[in-house]
């Protein structure tokens, strides 16, 4: 199980095979990813970019306590958690998440629990620079069970 | 005995400061040594609260040495 936060920019597929080839010696049946990648739009807005702030130390151990819940929970064999801070331009990889596990159930279920744990207890605050040159904290995360 | 407060995002942005230090010598809660750094302020509604980078509720017991944190809901992913 791993987690990490980068500074700079980084190329979500190229992490999963190295993490796989690292990490993982076999035995999965399933690997499910999630990449949430930066818009050029929110709420009705054009975004120019973003700045990505994070509390240091209590991010990874909150990533961790969610990556352990999962691993609680379900049968998985490994986990990856990547997110970005600092400057993201658009179609950038902001957040990776990739589970693998001997069957598809366990890595689709593990998978959206730590994404949906993420944007609700992982402590990350974007604000979004728009092109108008004004600047903007998102207020919050919508509910991704409800939301479009 | 010492507490450090930190604060993050839009509400270190409104304070116009990242940390504090507050000395107290009596039992508080995490609500309290808001008020004791931010005298003339409220709590903002929906503030998310840690104590060591623990979540805990506005109503917790501090210790000495303790890193406080108070900042808005959180935005990633």
């Amino acid at each position: 199980m791993a987690v990490k936060v980068c500074t700079g920019a980084f190329e979500p597929w190229q992490e999963i095979q190295d993490y796989q080839n690292a990490q993982i010696s076999g035995g999965f049946g399933a690997t499910t990813v999630f990449i949430g990648t930066m818009r050029d739009f929110n709420d009705g807005d054009d975004v120019k970019s973003m700045m990505l702030e994070h509390y240091p130390g209590m991010t990874e151990k909150q990533l961790q306590n969610i990556v352990y819940a999962a691993r609680q929970q379900w049968s998985i064999i490994d986990a990856l958690v990547v997110h970005r801070v600092g400057t993201i331009m658009p179609n950038d990889a902001i957040v990776l998440i990739a589970v693998w596990s001997a069957h598809r159930g366990a890595a689709f279920d593990a998978n959206r629990y730590i994404i949906e744990a993420l944007k609700t207890t992982a402590p990350f605050w974007k604000k979004e620079q728009l092109t108008t040159k004004q600047a903007r904290w998102v207020s919050k995360n919508t509910d991704g069970y409800t939301a479009g | 005995m010492t507490i450090k407060i930190r604060y993050f995002a839009s509400l270190r942005e409104r304070l116009g400061r990242s940390e504090d230090t507050v000395d107290f010598y009596e039992a508080l809660t995490v609500s309290d040594v808001w008020y004791r750094a931010n005298a003339d302020q409220p709590l903002p509604v929906n503030v998310l609260a840690s104590v060591n980078m623990d979540y805990v509720a506005l109503d917790s017991v501090v210790q000495d040495d303790d890193e406080v944190a108070f900042f808005p809901p959180v935005t990633g992913g």
